[in-house]
C-alpha cells in the first residue's frame, strides 16, 4: 500500500516534469522560433497583411469589413453605402464583421428562420443593386463561416458595378475594369473558388475616384 | 497569393473539386512511403538524440527500460492527468498571467471542459478563442497539449503495433521515449515547416496586443493577434482541431486562402494515413499496411463523394432559397473545398472546421456526424485512427476467420476470447457514451434549450455534441450553446471516458498479443493483406456503425433530409 | 501400429534394409490381423469413399425431431438455463415484459401477437438445442444398456469373490469368462479372449484381446465371447470410458470451446450495443413527439440483437460433436474438435493410413542370362507355400504378367513344401519333375544368399546391383534362387513395393490447399520412406521413427506455433498423443493411448484423421457463417421497423419503407415473425453444418461471404415482405 502510494507519487512527479519540459520545448521555444522566422522573413504576413491608405492602416486584406452609411436616428441596422462594393452578409458581432466575435449563424438547412432571412437578403440585394431576384448570387444572401470573409464572388461584384459607378459618377466600364483586375481565379486553377477581395477593390475604387 | 486570374469561370466547381481531391491523393501518396518509414525508424531506433537525452534527464526516466502494458498505461494516465490539472490551473489563473490580453480567469466548468478537451485530443471548444484565451494559455497551454495529446495517441498506437510485431514478451516499449521521440522527431519538425508555410501564406504570428484601426468606411475595427501560425500547424498536423479563434479554420488569419486550406487538409490526413505504412513496416509486411490504408482510403473517398454530392445538390428549404449551400462557408473555399475539409476533419479526430457543419445540407451534416460515429478510423486521429481501425480489423478477422474454418488469426496472432474481450469492450465504449449522454440530455428539460434550431436539427445538435465528444473529434453543430454547466461537465466527462477507456483496452490487447507466440500463416489462414479483406473491413465498419446509430440518425439527419 | 517396430528398432540405426523389411513384415502381419473384421472394410471407406458421398456430410435432419424435442425445449425456458445464452436471455426477459403489458391491455391484438411470437422465438431457440441434444440421447441410451450393473468376479489373493461392478477400485483384478460382461475398463494381464465390442463401436465382429502388448485394453460394458482373461482395472467407476461416452454424446459434459466463448463475448457486446440503441431511443422519440410503446421497443430490440446465431450457437457445437460420433469418433472435449480445424501439421502413420500396409510384388528382375519368365516361374513356385500377403502377391503378379496359372500344392507330386517362417525368412519347394530334382527358394536377400552359398553355388555380381537399385527406389528385394543339375544359383530378384492407397495423392493436395502440412511417419529407412513419400505426395516424412523422434517432431512444430494432429495406438505413443493438439487414439490401442489422446476412433481407422480435421473446420465455418447472416439480417429489419415507428412524426421517413409494408403494425409483426421463423429454418443447417469443401481460405471466404453475408442482407427483405403480404390477409390486420 505504502509502496504503491510512493510509486504513484514518483510517477506523477515524472509526468509533471515531462509536461513542464515539453511545455518549454513546444510552448515556448517552438512558437518563438516560428515567430522569429516569421517576423524576419514574412513580416507583412505575420502581422495580418495590414493595408495602408495614406500611411494609415485601414484594415487587413484578410479580414472583411463593413461599408455602411453612418447609423441614422431611428435605425437599428445601418444601411449599406452605395458608393462601396458590399461584402457578404456577416453574423460576426451585432453589426457584422466584428473580429472579436468571429463565427457563423449555424442555422440549419431546413430552418424556416434561415430561409426567411435569405429571402429578405435576396430582396434587399436585388433592390439595392437594381437587379432581378434571380441575378443575386448565393454568396450575397448567405453569411460566411467566419463572419469575416474578405471576399465576394465575381458574380456578386459584377451586379454591384452599375450601382457603384452610378453612386460615384464613374464610367461603368472603368469600374468594370477594376473588378476584372481584382478578380482572382482558383488557386493553381483548381483550389477553392474565384474571389474578389472587397477591401482591395474598394481601395482601388477610392483611388480611381480620387 | 492569388494566381491564374485568367482562369475565372473556366472550369465548373465540380470539375475543380475532382481535380483538387485527385491532387490531394497524389500529395498524400507521395509522402506516404518516406514519411511512414521515417516514423517507423523513429520508434525502432536504438539511438537517442542529444536533446532527447536532456529531456529524459529532466524527466528522470530511463528511455531504454521496457514497459509492460500496465506500466505503459500508467505512464499514459499519469501524464494525461497531470496535463489536465496543469491546463485547468493555467486557465483558472489566467488573469494573473502575462500576455493575458486583459482576459479574466476561465470559469471552473469551462476550464474543466477545455482542459479535458485539449488533453484528450478532442479540442471541443465551448469558448470563443478571441475573447477568452490570452497568449500564455493559448501558446503555453493549449498548443502544448496539441503536441503531446497527439504524441500520446501515436505512442499508444505504436504500442499496439509492437504487440503484433513482438512475441513471447510482455514488453511494449517505453512510454516516455515514445512520447518524447514523437514530439521531437515527428511533430516539432513537421509543425515548424508547416507553420512557416502558413505564415508565408498569411497566417499571423504576432505576440503583440490587438490592433485598433479605422476602416475605409470609417468604422472602428479591432484586429486580433496571436501565435496563430505555430498553433494552426500542430492543430492540423496533430489532428487536434482547436481553433485559435472562434471561427476556427474558417477564420482568414488561420486559413487565409484556398492553398492553405488544401495544405491544412493535407496536414490533417498525412500522419493518420502514413501511420499505416509505419504499421506495415513494423510488423514486417507493408502489404498489411496497404490493406488497412485501402480500407481507410475507400471509406474516406466514399464520404468525400457523398458529402460533396450532397453539398453541391444543396437540398433543404433554406439552401434551396439561397441557390446553394454557402451558408457558413467562405467564398475563397466554396462548396468543394469546404466539403473536402469537413469530411477530412470528421473522419479524423481533428474537428477543425473551415465551414460550419450545422448549416450543411441535412445529408451533408449527417455524413459528418456518421464519419465521427465510425469511431474516426478512416483515417482517424494521430494514432487513435490506426488503433481504432486495427480493432475493427480484429472484429472483421474474427467473424471472417471463423468462416474459413480456422481459429481467427491476425498478423500471425490468434484472436481468442481474451483479444475479443478487449476489442469488443473497445467498440462498446463510444456508442455507449454517445447514446447514454444524448438520451439523458434529451430526457432532461433544460439541455435542449441550448439548441438554436428547431425539430430534428435541434436533436442533431445534441447528438452531434456527444458524438463529437465521445469520439474526441471536437467539431460541432455549433448552433448548440455548449457553454452551460451541464454541457461543459457532461461533455468533459464524455471526452475523458471516450479517450482513456479505449486506450486501456488497446494497451491490454497489445500486452496480450505481445505475449503470444506467432502462428505461422498457411494456405488455410485468412489473407489479411488482400483486397477482399480490405473490402470486408470496410463493410464491417460501415455495418456495425450503421446498425448502432440508425435509429438516432433516423430521427436526426434522415428525418430532416427526407422531409 | 508403429509400436512393434519402434520398440525393436530404437537401438538399430545400422540395420540393413533387409532387416527392416523383416520388421515391417512382422508388423504388417500384426496389423492385418489385429482387427478381426476384414481389412477391406477400413480400406474401402478410407480414402476414396468419402469423396463419393459428398465430403463431410451430417446426420439427416428429420422434422419429426422438432416435435419430439418440444417438451425439452419448454423445460429449457427456466431462466437459470437461459442465462447461459445472454442473447436469448434478453429475448426471454422481453417476452415476459410484453406478456405483462399484453395482460394489462388485453384488447390489443398487436401486443398479444408480438408476445406470442417472442415466446416462439425463445422456444425455437431451445428447440434447436434440444434437437441437437436429442440426437445424442438415443446413442446414450444404447450405451446405458451396456452399462447395466454388472457383477464382477474380483480376485483377492487368488480367491474369487462376487462384487458389484461399481465397487471396483483401480488395481483390482477381475476374472471374465465367455459370456461375462467386462465390469470396468482395464488391461488384460492374463489370457487371451475374443471380445464383442459392438456396444461401443457398433461393429459386430469380435476383436481379440490378450495380455501384454498393444491389444491388452478392454472396455467396461463389452462382452467376452470366448476363453478366460484376468483384467486389471484401470479406471474408477463412473469415470469409465462408457461413462464418459454417455456424458459426451448427451452433451452433459459439454463445455464451451475457446472460439465459442470468444463468439459469445462478441455477441454479448453486440447485444449491449443494441440494448443501448433501443433504450436510448425513447427520449429521442419523445422529443420527436413520437413516443413508442414498450412492446414496439422490445420488438425492435429482439429484431436487432443477434438472435439467429444466439439461438443456434449451442446447437452448432453439439451437432459438431455429434457429427464426429456418427463417424465413430469420440472427442473428449469440444476444444479438441475445434483444435482439429486449426491443425496445420498432420502426422500420418505410413502403414494403414498411406499405404495398404503390405508390400506387393511389382516386378521380376532376372540376372544376366536368365529371362524374366523363368524368374516368374520360379518365384511363383517358391511362393505357393508362402501365405503372407507378400507371397500371395508374387503369385498374383506372375499370373498377371506371365499368365502363369496358379498351381496348387496338391497338384505337384513329390513336392516338399518349405513354408515361410520368420526364422528362415524363406519359402520354397523341393520337387522332382521328370526325375530331375529341383529346389526353388525365394526370400530375404541375406537368407537366400546364405542358402545358395551353403549349396555350393555362387551369387552373380549383378544381384548386388539389382538389390541396391530396388532399395534405392524404396522397394524391398527378394531373391529367387534354384538348385538343380546346374548347381545352386540366383535367378533373379523380385521387387516388392509398398502400395500407396488409391486417391491419397489427391487427398494430400487438398490438404495442402487447406494449408495443412502432412508428415509421413514410418519405420522404414530414409530411402524407402522418401520413395513412398514421393509417390503418395506427402510434404515431409520421418523415417526410422522412434517415439522419441515423433515427440521431438511434434514439439518442434508446436514451437513454430503449429497445431499438430496424430494418431496412435501403442503405449509408447501415449506421450506423443498427449503432446499433440489433436491426438486420436485407436480403439484397438492400449488404455494408456486412449487416456493420452483427446479423441478415440472406435473404428481404429487412421485415415479418419483427415475427416476429423474437416469436421473441425466445418464447425467453425458454421458459426462464422450464421453470425454473419444474423448481423446482416438487421439491415432489412431496420428498414421495416424504423419507418413504422416514426413515419407518423416525420412522414419523410416513409421513404425508408422500401419494402412497402402494409402498416406499421404489420411491418413490426412481420419482422418479428421472420426473426423467429429464420431460427427454425436454419436448424437443419446448424445441425448439418454448412457445406464444406477443401479450398483455399480466400476462396472459401469469398464463397461464404457471398452466401451468408450478401444472402443475409437480401433474404430478410424478401422474407419480411412475404410475411407482410400473408398476414395482411388476416382480417383485422389487413
Amino acid at each position: 500500500m505504502n509502496n504503491s502510494v510512493r510509486n504513484t507519487a514518483r510517477l506523477t512527479w515524472a509526468a509533471l516534469r515531462a509536461l513542464l519540459v515539453l511545455t518549454v520545448v513546444t510552448g515556448v521555444i517552438y512558437p518563438l522560433a516560428v515567430w522569429a522566422v516569421a517576423q524576419t522573413a514574412f513580416h507583412n504576413q505575420a502581422n495580418g497583411d495590414q493595408v495602408t491608405v495614406n500611411g494609415k492602416v485601414v484594415g487587413s486584406s484578410l479580414l472583411g469589413q463593413n461599408f455602411n452609411l453612418p447609423l441614422r436616428k431611428g435605425q437599428t441596422t445601418p444601411a449599406p453605402d452605395p458608393k462601396w462594393f458590399q461584402p457578404r452578409p456577416s453574423v460576426a458581432g451585432s453589426g457584422g464583421y466584428d473580429p472579436t466575435a468571429s463565427g457563423a449563424s449555424n442555422l440549419g438547412p431546413t430552418n424556416p428562420k434561415l430561409a426567411q432571412t435569405i429571402e429578405q437578403r435576396r430582396a434587399q440585394v436585388a433592390v439595392f443593386n437594381g437587379v432581378s431576384l434571380s441575378a443575386v448570387p448565393v454568396d450575397a444572401v448567405t453569411a460566411s463561416g467566419s463572419g469575416l470573409d474578405p471576399d465576394i464572388s465575381p458574380q456578386y461584384a459584377q451586379i454591384q458595378v452599375d450601382r457603384v459607378a452610378k453612386a460615384r459618377h464613374l464610367p461603368v466600364a472603368e469600374v468594370d475594369k477594376l473588378v476584372q483586375e481584382h478578380t482572382n481565379g482558383r488557386e493553381f486553377g483548381i483550389l477553392g473558388e474565384p474571389t474578389v477581395n472587397v477591401l482591395k477593390l474598394n481601395i482601388a475604387l477610392q483611388k480611381l475616384a480620387g | 497569393m492569388p494566381i491564374a486570374a485568367g482562369a475565372v469561370g473556366s472550369m465548373s466547381p465540380i470539375c475543380a473539386d475532382v481535380l483538387q481531391v485527385t491532387a490531394l491523393i497524389v500529395a498524400l501518396a507521395l509522402v506516404y512511403r518516406p514519411f511512414g518509414d521515417y516514423m517507423a525508424a523513429v520508434f525502432a531506433s536504438p539511438k537517442h538524440l542529444r536533446v532527447e537525452r536532456w529531456i529524459y534527464k529532466a524527466i528522470g526516466a530511463d528511455p531504454d527500460a521496457q514497459m509492460r502494458w500496465t506500466a505503459y498505461l500508467r505512464g499514459v494516465l499519469a501524464f494525461s492527468a497531470v496535463s489536465v490539472l496543469f491546463l485547468y490551473l493555467l486557465q483558472r489563473v489566467q488573469n494573473h498571467l502575462p500576455g493575458s490580453l486583459g482576459f479574466s480567469a476561465v470559469s471552473p466548468a469551462q476550464a474543466f471542459n477545455t482542459a479535458m478537451s485539449f488533453v484528450t485530443n478532442t479540442n471541443w471548444q465551448s469558448y470563443s478563442g478571441e475573447t477568452t484565451m490570452g497568449h500564455v494559455v493559448q501558446t503555453g497551454g493549449l498548443a502544448v497539449q496539441n503536441f503531446v495529446s497527439a504524441a500520446v495517441g501515436i505512442a499508444v498506437a505504436i504500442a499496439l503495433v509492437r504487440g503484433f510485431a513482438r512475441s513471447r514478451t510482455g514488453d511494449l516499449g517505453n512510454f516516455w521515449a515514445d512520447l518524447v521521440r514523437c514530439v521531437v522527431r515527428i511533430l516539432l519538425p513537421g509543425s515548424f515547416i508547416a507553420a512557416i508555410v502558413l505564415v508565408a501564406c498569411g497566417a499571423i504570428q504576432d505576440f503583440g496586443t490587438w490592433h485598433h484601426l479605422t476602416t475605409l468606411a470609417g468604422d472602428q475595427q479591432a484586429m486580433p493577434v496571436g501565435g496563430v501560425a505555430s498553433q494552426e500547424a500542430i492543430k492540423e498536423f496533430g489532428t487536434n482541431g482547436g481553433g485559435y479563434f472562434n471561427a476556427n479554420s474558417a477564420h482568414p488569419f488561420e486559413n487565409p486562402n484556398a492553398f492553405t486550406n488544401f495544405f491544412e487538409i493535407f496536414l490533417i490526413l498525412v500522419i493518420p494515413f502514413s501511420l499505416t505504412r509505419t504499421f506495415g513496416t513494423m510488423v514486417g509486411s507493408v502489404k498489411q499496411g496497404y490493406a488497412i490504408l485501402a480500407a481507410m482510403g475507400i471509406i474516406w473517398l466514399i464520404f468525400v463523394i457523398f458529402m460533396s454530392w450532397s453539398e453541391f445538390a444543396h437540398p433543404g428549404a433554406a439552401l434551396h432559397a439561397a441557390g446553394g449551400a454557402m451558408e457558413g462557408k467562405e467564398q475563397r473555399f466554396g462548396v468543394g473545398s469546404s466539403s473536402l475539409f469537413a469530411t477530412s476533419t470528421t473522419l479524423t479526430s481533428t474537428g477543425a472546421v473551415n465551414s460550419f457543419h450545422s448549416s450543411f445540407s441535412a445529408f451533408g451534416g449527417g455524413i459528418a456526424l456518421l464519419g465521427i460515429m465510425l469511431g474516426e478510423i478512416a483515417p482517424g486521429g494521430t494514432g487513435s485512427g490506426l488503433y481504432g481501425m486495427l480493432i475493427m480489423a480484429i472484429i472483421a478477422v474474427f467473424i471472417a476467420g471463423l468462416m474459413v474454418g480456422h481459429t481467427p488469426e491476425y498478423l500471425d496472432k490468434k484472436i481468442g476470447s481474451r483479444e475479443i474481450k478487449f476489442a469488443a469492450s473497445y467498440i462498446l465504449i463510444t456508442p455507449a457514451l454517445v447514446l447514454i449522454f444524448t438520451a439523458i440530455a434529451m430526457a432532461l428539460p433544460t439541455p435542449i434549450h441550448s439548441a438554436a434550431n428547431p425539430g430534428p436539427h435541434g436533436f442533431s445538435e445534441v447528438l452531434y455534441a456527444y458524438t463529437s465528444a465521445a469520439n474526441n473529434n471536437g467539431s460541432a453543430f455549433a448552433g448548440l450553446n455548449a457553454n452551460t454547466d451541464w454541457f461543459n461537465t457532461t461533455i468533459g466527462i464524455c471526452m475523458a471516458l471516450g479517450r482513456f477507456l479505449p486506450m486501456v483496452f488497446v494497451l491490454a490487447l497489445a500486452g496480450s498479443l505481445a505475449e503470444q507466440q506467432p502462428v505461422p500463416a498457411t494456405a488455410g489462414t485468412l489473407r489479411t493483406e488482400k483486397p477482399l479483406f480490405a473490402g470486408l473491413l470496410v463493410g464491417t465498419v460501415l455495418i456495425v456503425t450503421a446498425l448502432t446509430f440508425f435509429p438516432a440518425l433516423a430521427l436526426g439527419p434522415l428525418a430532416e433530409g427526407l422531409s | 501400429m508403429t509400436t512393434g517396430e519402434s520398440e525393436t528398432k530404437t537401438s538399430s540405426e545400422t540395420k540393413t534394409p533387409v532387416e527392416n523389411e523383416e520388421n515391417e513384415t512382422s508388423k504388417d502381419a500384426m496389423s492385418t490381423t489385429t482387427p478381426v473384421r476384414a481389412p477391406e472394410d477400413t480400406t474401402a471407406d478410407a480414402p476414396g469413399a468419402p469423396a463419393e458421398h459428398g465430403r463431410v456430410g451430417g446426420g439427416v435432419f428429420d422434422p419429426k425431431q422438432l416435435w419430439k424435442s418440444l417438451p425439452d425445449a419448454c423445460r429449457k425456458l427456466d431462466p437459470r438455463v437461459m442465462a447461459k445464452s445472454p442473447v436469448m436471455f434478453v429475448v426471454e426477459i422481453g417476452s415476459v415484459l410484453t406478456t405483462v403489458m399484453a395482460i394489462a391491455k388485453p384488447g390489443d391484438w398487436f401486443g398479444w401477437a408480438i408476445t406470442a411470437w417472442l415466446w416462439l422465438t425463445v422456444v425455437f431457440a431451445n428447440l434447436a438445442e434440444a434437437v441437437a441434444e436429442g440426437r445424442g440421447k438415443a446413442q446414450a441410451d444404447t450405451l446405458r444398456k451396456a452399462k447395466t450393473n454388472t457383477v464382477a468376479r474380483r480376485l483377492t489373493s487368488d480367491v474369487e469373490e462376487q462384487v458389484p461392478g461399481t465397487e471396483l477400485r483401480i488395481g483390482d483384478l477381475v476374472v471374465c469368462e465367455a459370456g461375462d460382461t467386462i465390469p470396468g475398463d482395464g488391461d488384460v494381464v492374463e489370457g487371451v479372449a475374443s471380445v464383442d465390442e459392438s456396444a461401443i463401436t457398433g461393429e459386430s465382429a469380435p476383436v481379440i484381446r490378450e495380455s501384454g502388448g498393444d491389444r491388452c485394453a478392454v472396455t467396461g460394458g463389452t462382452k467376452v465371447l470366448s476363453d478366460r482373461i484376468v483384467i486389471k482395472i484401470t479406471t474408477k467407476p463412473g469415470e469409465t470410458f462408457i461413462d464418459r461416452m454417455i456424458n459426451l454424446v448427451e452433451g452433459a459434459a459439454r463445455q464451451k470451446t475457446p472460439n465459442e466463448i470468444a463468439l459469445n463475448i462478441l455477441l454479448a457486446s453486440l447485444t449491449i450495443v443494441f440494448l443501448l440503441a433501443v433504450v436510448t431511443l425513447q427520449p429521442f422519440a419523445i422529443y420527436a413527439k413520437a413516443e413508442q410503446s414498450m412492446i414496439v421497443l422490445i420488438a425492435l430490440l429482439v429484431c436487432l440483437i443477434p438472435t439467429t446465431i444466439g439461438a443456434l450457437l449451442s446447437a452448432i457445437g453439439i451437432a459438431g460433436m455429434d457429427r464426429l460420433v456418427q463417424r465413430n469418433v469420440l472427442a473428449m472435449s469440444g476444444r479438441a474438435v475445434e483444435a482439429a480445424g486449426d491443425v496445420s501439421t498432420l502426422l500420418l502413420d505410413k502403414t494403414g493410413t498411406i499405404t495398404y500396409g503390405n508390400r506387393q510384388a511389382a516386378e521380376f528382375l532376372p540376372v544376366h542370362g536368365i529371362t524374366a519368365a523363368e524368374v516368374a516361374d520360379a518365384a511363383q513356385l517358391s511362393s505357393l507355400a508362402d501365405e503372407t500377403p507378400e507371397g500371395r502377391s508374387v503369385v498374383v503378379l506372375a499370373k498377371e504378367k506371365f499368365g502363369l496359372r496358379e498351381r496348387h500344392e496338391g497338384e505337384l507330386a513329390h513336392a516338399e513344401w518349405v513354408p515361410f517362417t520368420a526364422q528362415t525368412r524363406m519359402s520354397g519347394v523341393d520337387i522332382e519333375e521328370d526325375g530331375i530334382a529341383r529346389k526353388v527358394r525365394k526370400g530375404a536377400t541375406g537368407s537366400v544368399v546364405a542358402w545358395v552359398k551353403e549349396h555350393g553355388g555362387s551369387v552373380p555380381e549383378d544381384v548386388q546391383r539389382l538389390t541396391d537399385e530396388i532399395s534405392q527406389a524404396g522397394g524391398t528385394p527378394l531373391l529367387v534362387a534354384v538348385e538343380d543339375v546346374h548347381g545352386a544359383r540366383v535367378l533373379g530378384v523380385i521387387h516388392l513395393k509398398d502400395v500407396v492407397k488409391h486417391g491419397m495423392r489427391e487427398r494430400f493436395d487438398e490438404l495442402r490447399r487447406m494449408g495443412i502440412k502432412t508428415v509421413m511417419i514410418t519405420g522404414d529407412n530414409p530411402l524407402t520412406a522418401a520413395a513412398i513419400a514421393e509417390e503418395a505426395g506427402v510434404d515431409d516424412f520421418l523415417a526410422e521413427a522412434t517415439p522419441e523422434d515423433k515427440m521431438a517432431l511434434i514439439k518442434r512444430e508446436q514451437a513454430g506455433g503449429k497445431l499438430v494432429a496424430m494418431t496412435g495406438d501403442g503405449t509408447n505413443d501415449a506421450p506423443a498423443l498427449a503432446q499433440a493438439d489433436v491426438g486420436v487414439a485407436m480403439n484397438t490401442g492400449t488404455s494408456a493411448a486412449k487416456e493420452a489422446g483427446n479423441m478415440v476412433d472406435l473404428d481404429s481407422n487412421p485415415t479418419k484423421l483427415i475427416e476429423i480435421v474437416e469436421i473441425g473446420k466445418q464447425l467453425l465455418i458454421t458459426r462464422g457463417a450464421l453470425t454473419t447472416f444474423s448481423i446482416a439480417n438487421d439491415v432489412a429489419k431496420y428498414f421495416a421497423i424504423i419507418p413504422a415507428m416514426f413515419a407518423v412524426a416525420y412522414p419523410g421517413l416513409n421513404k425508408l419503407n422500401i419494402m412497402a409494408l402494409h402498416s406499421p403494425q404489420s411491418a413490426i409483426l412481420s419482422a418479428i415473425i421472420f426473426n423467429a421463423l429464420i431460427i427454425i429454418a436454419l436448424v437443419p443447417l446448424a445441425l448439418r453444418g454448412v457445406q464444406y469443401r477443401p479450398m483455399s481460405a480466400d476462396k472459401m471466404l469469398r464463397r461464404n461471404l457471398a452466401i451468408y453475408g450478401v444472402g443475409g442482407l437480401i433474404a430478410p427483405f424478401i422474407g419480411i415482405k412475404l410475411i407482410d403480404m400473408i398476414i395482411t390477409l388476416i382480417p383485422g390486420i389487413g
